[in-house]
């Protein structure tokens, strides 16, 4: 058995399964590789065409930029932990922040229905600010606002806004069990994902604000307009998604519920 | 002569005890899941179970499971004691340690990202590092493995490898090469995110990696049941294996065809080329070779027992086949299952088809049944059939060993074939609760009660499985005969030189790799843009 050498073309098992599978390889390239994008009447080129298109590789004539007509509804590319939060920046933020005294109230807190920004998620309030500056959310106050602020003045605004203290305290397990089911559960049928997997509760999402204590004709100016369409700043139309499959009773229940918290 | 039994009961307990615990999680998110219980007011606590569900009956069980029985092989087949007896405790150790790391964030709740990552997913980072050392600990086994067919043969020149280590050995290269591809992902994609130093990931490159790992561990875990096939069962019902040659065969196969295929899990992912998930599907088509040469070896094998026992006709010789050895109705069992598991994946590996069944809950009851029933029902066997020979002591309970058999094989039917049936009515997978009250899925609702009570008969089995083994340890103490492999009906003199060694199916095995994965992953590598920021997974806030 020693003698016998392997890899030689003496040996007939070292031939039969080279050749074997050597030759059920070059049978599925040819099916996959050419006979199918020509049967599939994919190619629409040459050969090499059809061979791209089934590598995976976009290119030759069959080429189309798919990106060409495509609707950006946000060019904001949020990471966790993006929002330096040391003193400089809360300081720098708290002094840019005097503009937003007026709708906002003193300390990110005010009883005239705007959105409360005391302790909200740093990345969501660049986020938005970053939108209303390029337009992509839509508001006759909010678009001249933020019209003038360099990156790092958003960077800063976030920042303060997150330091300041929170209305109410983060929700334990308990009062989840509390949530209405549209927030704890959502409807899986209804591709409605629970609020408290993105706004907290069970888990957050980068980007996604924390609605608790907002005011409730906010919160649900808000899902209707994502319902309806006016706003469309959400990242892959998440939100949209989710709102044009509420019912009216469940927008109602669901702002009720955080304006509450 | 048992040098290693106390090595090899280690790996088998700790493997049982995994499993026990990852089955009772099972059934708990089948019950969670069913029109039963009201809904989880939490989605994560389901994610958090499946996570360590999974990663437990991956990772842990089947890999402690091919370990021991593994280095059991070494010693009763080649007929001397283990090389390396140091470094096998070594990487228990470190699989031990692995399994702890990884399971407490996961038992926290810090990394609910199931055990198949799912990036961009991230969750903690200690979730990976455990898997890593699980999986660094079994490739110290797959050098042992390696070391010892080694010095075997160079004290055995011109003597053919003894069938259970060839098997044994190819088992543990499948092993090595295949989880080259999760380890990939891991060390280089998911830890630098997961440890802060990145903060975005290609997920599709993920995914492609992912399934170099993902299909064939599968065949890792069916190897020590496919020895069993081979080197147990003939002996164990007093036949002969068929041919040792068709063994052989069937192994070097499933080292050649198991790698290159794993992209039919990725079906419906835009990522991979058509042409590539042809060439791909045609290679899982080759699979089927060795799996029917292995069916058609065996049955032949228990033929020639039942003639022995006087079996006659051209079917009337099932009559006379011994079903009240455990082996025998473990056999049975296994080999039913693999049919209806395998024709299900045939219908997996069909592009068009797989569009009506993807990621639906089909797809668990596939996997179920081919490694939950045909694998695992298997691993019971074997544990039977070494127990005498780790414990010294006398397994007797072959009454309970049959009640148990029986109720593995009809829990996992009556789990699996209610899922089949409600994928095929496109209830999803992976999905913590369903509203079974939308008119849309209210038909379903029974036959997912169905399968909550087919768990129930899985976790009476499975506790009956640990009752038998433990009582086997306070039998009274026996004197064995030597442990014996079955014997061929043809004694083995001489096999040729491509069949006592593994250089040829080792290089078509990576050559194929690199044909089929090569330029995916370069592609991917190569295209600006594709990583995506992470999203971490965890309770805050």
């Amino acid at each position: 058995m020693k003698d016998e050498a392997l890899f030689s073309r003496s040996n007939r098992w070292f031939v039969w399964s080279v050749a074997g599978v050597l030759a059920l390889l070059l049978f599925g390239l040819a099916i996959g590789f050419v006979w199918m994008p020509y049967h599939n009447g994919e190619a629409g080129g040459s050969l090499w065409d059809a061979i791209c298109r089934a590598a995976g590789a976009p290119g030759g004539n069959s080429y189309r930029d798919v990106n060409a007509t495509k609707v950006i509804s946000s060019d904001v590319i949020v990471i966790p932990d993006m929002i330096a939060a040391d003193k400089e920046a809360i300081g720098r933020g708290a002094t840019l922040s005097l503009r937003c005294t007026m709708c906002h109230g003193a300390r990110g807190m005010s009883e005239a229905g705007t959105p409360n920004l005391a302790g909200q998620d740093a990345v969501a309030i660049y986020k938005q600010l970053r939108d209303f500056q390029s337009g992509q959310r839509k508001s006759a106050i909010m678009e001249p606002q933020a019209h003038g602020l360099s990156d790092q003045d958003m960077r800063d605004l976030a920042a303060y806004f997150a330091y300041l203290p929170r209305t109410s305290p983060p929700p334990v397990l308990v009062e989840q069990l509390k949530a209405p089911l549209v927030a704890q559960i959502g409807a899986p049928m209804r591709n409605i994902a629970p609020c408290i997997s993105c706004h907290g509760g069970s888990d957050r999402k980068t980007g996604a604000p924390t609605l608790d204590g907002e005011p409730e004709s906010y919160i649900l100016t808000q899902l209707q307009a994502f319902a309806d369409g006016h706003r469309r700043n959400d990242i892959n139309g998440q939100m949209r998604n989710i709102a044009r499959q509420m019912t009216k009773e469940e927008i109602t229940t669901a702002a009720h519920y955080y304006a509450g918290r | 002569m048992f040098h290693s039994r106390r090595l090899v009961l280690a790996h088998f307990w700790v493997a049982f005890a995994a499993f026990l615990l990852a089955l009772m999680l099972g059934e708990w998110q089948m019950y969670v899941r069913s029109p039963l219980f009201s809904g989880l007011s939490n989605p994560e606590l389901y994610y958090r179970s499946v996570t360590a569900h999974g990663s437990a009956m991956a990772y842990v069980f089947p890999t402690l499971v091919a370990m021991g029985f593994g280095y059991a092989i070494v010693e009763l087949s080649l007929k001397r004691p283990l090389v390396g007896l140091r470094w096998a405790w070594a990487g228990f150790g470190l699989l031990v340690a692995g399994t702890v790391i990884a399971m407490i964030p996961v038992s926290m709740g810090l990394a609910s990202v199931l055990y198949t990552f799912y990036p961009p997913m991230i969750g903690n980072a200690f979730y990976y590092i455990g898997v890593v050392l699980v999986v660094v600990g079994s490739w110290i086994w797959v050098a042992l493995m390696s070391v010892n067919l080694r010095l075997w043969k160079r004290d055995n020149p011109g003597v053919p490898v003894p069938l259970p280590m060839f098997a044994n050995v190819a088992g543990a290269y499948l092993w090595a090469w295949t989880s080259v591809g999760a380890a990939l992902e891991i060390l280089l994609q998911i830890l630098p995110v997961a440890l802060g130093f990145r903060s975005t990931i290609d997920a599709g490159l993920a995914r492609v990696l992912f399934s170099w790992t993902l299909h064939a561990i599968v065949y890792f875990w069916l190897f020590p049941s496919y020895i069993a096939f081979y080197t147990l069962v003939p002996r164990a019902i007093g036949g002969r294996l068929y041919s040792d040659l068709m063994g052989r065969v069937g192994f070097a196969l499933f080292l050649v065809f198991s790698m290159p295929i794993g992209i039919h899990h990725i079906f419906q992912d835009p990522e991979v080329g058509e042409g590539f998930k042809f060439l791909h599907a045609i290679f899982t088509a080759m699979v089927s070779v060795p799996t029917l040469l292995t069916v058609f070896t065996i049955t032949a094998s228990v033929e020639i027992a039942a003639r022995l026992r006087g079996g006659t006709g051209v079917v009337g010789w099932v009559r006379a086949l011994p079903w009240g050895n455990p082996m025998m109705l473990a056999v049975a069992f296994s080999f039913i299952m693999l049919g209806f598991g395998g024709a299900g994946g045939i219908i997996n590996m069909s592009y068009h088809l797989d569009f009506a069944i993807h990621n639906t809950q089909w797809i668990t009851g596939h996997f179920h049944l081919i490694y939950g029933g045909a694998i695992v029902i298997m691993y019971f066997a074997i544990a039977y059939d070494l127990w005498p020979h780790l414990t010294g002591k006398a397994l007797a309970q072959i009454v309970l060993m049959r009640v148990q058999l029986w109720l593995w094989f009809v829990g996992m039917i009556v789990v699996t074939f209610p899922w089949h049936y409600v994928g095929i009515l496109a209830i999803p997978r992976r999905m913590a609760y369903f509203d079974y009250s939308d008119p849309a899925i209210a038909p379903q609702a029974l036959s997912v009660i169905i399968t909550f009570f087919g768990g129930l008969l899985l976790l009476a089995s499975a506790l009956l499985f640990i009752f038998i083994l433990l009582r086997g340890h306070h039998a009274p103490r026996i004197t064995l005969p030597e442990f014996r492999f079955s014997a061929p009906v043809h004694a083995v003199h001489h096999v040729p030189a491509a069949l006592n060694g593994f250089a040829l199916w080792l290089a078509l095995m990576i050559g194929l790799t690199v044909v089929n994965y090569g330029y995916p992953i370069v592609k991917l590598l190569g295209t600006p843009g594709t990583a995506v920021p992470a999203i971490p997974v965890g309770v805050k806030r």
